[in-house]
């Protein structure tokens, strides 16, 4: 057991000694460059004109509908994790129960491609 | 450890733990950065080569101390922050970036035994981490409050979700295959039943190779960053360190998914042939080697394949990689139940 926590220790100072050297090269250049900033190079990159609005604007709802399905095969692969390293003690009944799982998946899959979702013109 | 036998005489047990980590963590991000410093040069020399240039060639011999210089050139960059940006997230996402980047090596084993965090569900915790550095770019592009950052990260981020799904399948054939999460063992299962590549698994190498490229905004699939039409995608409004931090952070991930490639399907720190004298290099250096063979792939495409259109790579991955790739996960569980030739643990622990 503690052997299992400290991997996970381990990992945890990785991830802030990562964060700690990303954050010393954030701030270096606020030390030694020089900050004299001015409203032109303050201001937006927009081919050269001022914004003419601002920029958090509507977007294509294709990209909504992307995270979407996203999240739907992801989940998927999230069940396929356990059963994949199991499979040897699951045998056939492991096998025939996730295909059935996966039929359901194929067939909303087909549906989602029929109706389009998928296409970007 | 060496470090730590020293240490626990006169530290206790849990201070020496604690040093003895801190500096060999530090000291393999040193080499891990300092490497990717010359995978940077390589980069360009191997684009240059091929366009019959010679590539950056003037600091240091033949260049090679370029990358340094290119660092600290961004160091003594004056770091701009856009009057209309959300400046606490703009700072932030580049730090999350090169943070999940560099992270992701904590369970990476690089020789037998050669790992930070040998934990039971390493391959999960990489695909959890790769997942997250979708936010470091939709949080930049968001913060910017400018256009082409906008719809650079917007398109950054269902690319990479869209090639997340395939690269998890294929994953699960890699799994099916090994029998288990951990990744110092997927490469000693490669030691029993030969290199994943040469296995019913070789289809989905290629579908990991080219997934990979997509999952790290590299060319041809490098649409967020389209120069002829959204000048540099989400990194438009980043100057100085904070796009150095995202520029560090990509190409850290790009050598991690050239570390994956490498334990998934070619064998990790195995030598190519089970012979006395190549078992008689350490691991490490056959690891290195296969990485940077890997890498050099990536960049020979990088400079022969035409940029995708967004459309297209839209349709490859969702029409071609994730059907072929679910079909194989059936494939490979079928033949193992049909054949009852199930993974054998070779026992790592």
């Amino acid at each position: 057991m503690a052997d299992f926590l400290t991997e996970y220790l381990a990992i945890i100072l990785f991830l802030g000694i990562s964060a700690a050297l990303g954050l010393v090269l954030l701030v270096l250049p606020f030390v030694v460059a020089p900050v004299n900033p001015d409203a032109e190079k303050l201001s937006a990159y927009e081919c050269g004109f001022n914004a003419f609005d601002d920029a958090r604007m509507k977007f294509d709802v294709r990209f909504y509908l992307v995270s979407i399905l996203f999240i739907i095969f992801d989940l998927e692969v999230a069940f396929l994790f356990p059963w994949a390293i199991t499979l040897g003690d699951i045998g056939l009944f492991g096998f025939w129960s996730m295909m059935v799982f996966l039929g359901i998946l194929t067939i909303g899959f087909i549906y989602e491609w029929k109706k389009g979702a998928l296409e970007w013109e | 450890m060496i470090l730590y036998d020293a240490l626990s005489g006169w530290l206790g047990n849990e201070w020496a733990w604690l040093i003895s980590n801190v500096v060999s963590i530090l000291l393999f991000i040193v080499v891990l950065l300092v490497m990717i410093a010359y995978i940077l040069l390589a980069d360009r020399k191997i684009w240059a080569a091929v366009m019959l240039r010679r590539g950056p060639n003037v600091v240091g011999a033949f260049g090679l101390l370029q990358s340094f210089a290119d660092l600290l050139k961004f160091v003594f960059k004056e770091s701009v922050i856009p009057a209309g940006a959300n400046k606490g997230v703009f700072l932030l996402a580049p730090l999350i970036t090169v943070t999940l980047a560099l992270g992701a090596w904590a369970v990476v084993p690089i020789d037998k035994g050669w790992v930070f965090a040998d934990i039971n569900v390493g391959i999960l915790y990489i695909f959890a981490i790769s997942s997250l550095g979708v936010y470091g770019i939709i949080m930049g592009g968001w913060a910017s409050n400018s256009k082409y950052p906008f719809l650079g990260s917007l398109r950054s981020a269902a690319q990479m979700v869209s090639y997340e799904v395939s690269i998890g399948l294929v994953i699960i054939t890699v799994l099916l295959w090994a029998g288990s999460l951990n990744l110092t063992e997927i490469v000693e299962q490669q030691r029993v039943h030969g290199w994943n590549v040469f296995t019913l698994l070789f289809p989905m190498f290629i579908i990991f190779f080219i997934s990979a490229l997509a999952e790290t905004n590299r060319p041809p699939f490098d649409l967020p960053e389209a120069e002829s039409e959204l000048v540099a995608g989400y990194q438009v409004e980043y100057s100085s360190t904070p796009y150095l931090l995202f520029m560090l952070g990509e190409y850290v991930s790009i050598v991690l998914m050239c570390a994956m490639t490498t334990i998934l399907f070619l064998g990790g720190w195995l030598p190519p042939l089970n012979i006395g004298f190549l078992n008689a290099v350490p691991g490490v250096i056959w690891f290195v080697i296969k990485v940077w063979m890997v890498f050099f792939m990536f960049a020979m495409v990088k400079t022969i394949v035409p940029r995708y259109r967004y459309d297209q790579l839209m349709r490859l991955g969702w029409k071609v990689f994730l059907p072929v790739s679910l079909l194989w996960v059936i494939l490979v569980a079928g033949y193992l139940v049909t054949t009852g030739s199930f993974p054998v643990p070779v026992g790592v622990h």
